[in-house]
């Protein structure tokens, strides 16, 4: 497959996306360094979990069952099974990452999570998607891990959080990136099943699987005439 | 012995890394199946779709419907306005902080 640059003007509008998700996920990486000093633990553990684990869902889950008194086991259950989405996204950006030699993906690999997904996946061709998952990665490791930090040493996140509406501010992130999907008719109809079916899984499964499962929306799909098939994912 | 906390991290750190690196590695640059293609390239709308709903409605293990659903109204009005990312990001934040001051 031949290797197109990435447009200056595309790059930038990638680097815009890459940076607003981050700034949106500081204070949650703040919350996240609050909730590890509250469990009784300091500096080199959360940023053990910031760096090395890398996954904020599963990070919450895993400190939350050790706070609660939960064993090693529980908690890496609990967390594993949060991250399960990470493999979803995998598939998803393998044919991006695919050009470049195996060291260079295992180590890129580290950086696979909702936000590098979801600016990744949104762009059009391997460069750019593969532009957009690299540079969301590296903003929102540095950002993530020194929210971590500031959290370990602030008291409380939760109700500035809560005031400025920043909670709202992650949805509103994914939205923008799914909302060019609503004007294909078949993406429309995958979105709105993935959703339903997300939030009816919400009550009766684990944290992580809904999202899982709405995957599922994409098997049920209606059968396509191939040919329409082509322009599908592009944006 | 290794304290609890370590085990959980560098366990979380591998099985996570295990999951985030098997797509990449394992199926590398080898043209897929059509049809696991034409499911790759849906997904991202499947799965986008779910982090939307999930990160508006879900609280916890229930549904509940609160002001960060303002914000989501707000983010569809901007984007159909053709606002760019960080505008729309801005205007789910005030409408939802604007709903909770007024509660």
């Amino acid at each position: 497959m031949a290797e197109h640059p990435v447009p200056s003007a595309d790059r930038r509008r990638i680097r815009g996306q890459a940076v607003s998700i981050s700034l949106a996920i500081i204070p949650f990486g703040v919350a996240f360094g609050v909730s590890v000093a509250r469990a009784g633990y300091g500096l080199p553990e959360a940023l053990g979990f910031s760096s090395l684990v890398f996954t904020g869902g599963t990070q919450f889950a895993a400190v939350g069952v050790l706070a609660d008194g939960g064993t090693a086991t529980a908690a890496l259950i609990a967390g594993l099974l949060l991250s399960l989405r990470s493999l979803a996204y995998g598939v998803v950006m393998a044919p991006a990452l695919g050009d470049k030699p195996r060291l260079w993906r295992a180590l890129a690999s580290h950086w696979m999570i909702d936000e590098t997904m979801a600016v990744g996946s949104s762009q059009r061709g391997h460069p750019a998607q593969r532009y957009g998952y690299l540079v969301t990665g590296a903003i929102l490791f540095a950002c993530w891990n020194a929210a971590t930090v500031a959290g370990v040493y602030l008291s409380d996140a939760g109700e500035f959080v809560e005031r400025w509406g920043i909670d709202a501010t992650i949805p509103a992130a994914f939205a923008a990136l799914v909302w060019p999907r609503l004007l294909d008719p078949v993406q429309r109809w995958i979105v709105v099943g993935g959703a339903v079916i997300a939030l009816a899984l919400v009550p009766i499964a684990p944290a992580g699987l809904p999202i899982i499962a709405a995957g599922v929306a994409v098997a049920l799909r209606r059968p396509t005439p191939p040919n329409s098939r082509t322009t599908v994912g592009r944006r | 012995m290794m304290p609890r906390v370590w085990i959980v991290i560098l366990g979380l750190f591998a099985g996570v890394y295990l999951l985030k690196a098997a797509g990449p590695l394992v199926l590398g640059r080898r043209a897929l199946p059509g049809w696991l293609t034409a499911a790759s390239n849906l997904l991202p709308a499947a799965l986008l779709a779910a982090l939307v709903a999930t990160s508006t409605f879900a609280s916890g293990r229930h549904l509940q419907l609160d002001a960060r659903a303002v914000g989501l109204v707000a983010a569809a009005v901007a984007l159909w306005r053709k606002q760019s990312f960080v505008v729309v990001v801005i205007a789910a934040a005030l409408a939802t902080a604007a709903t909770r001051a007024l509660a």
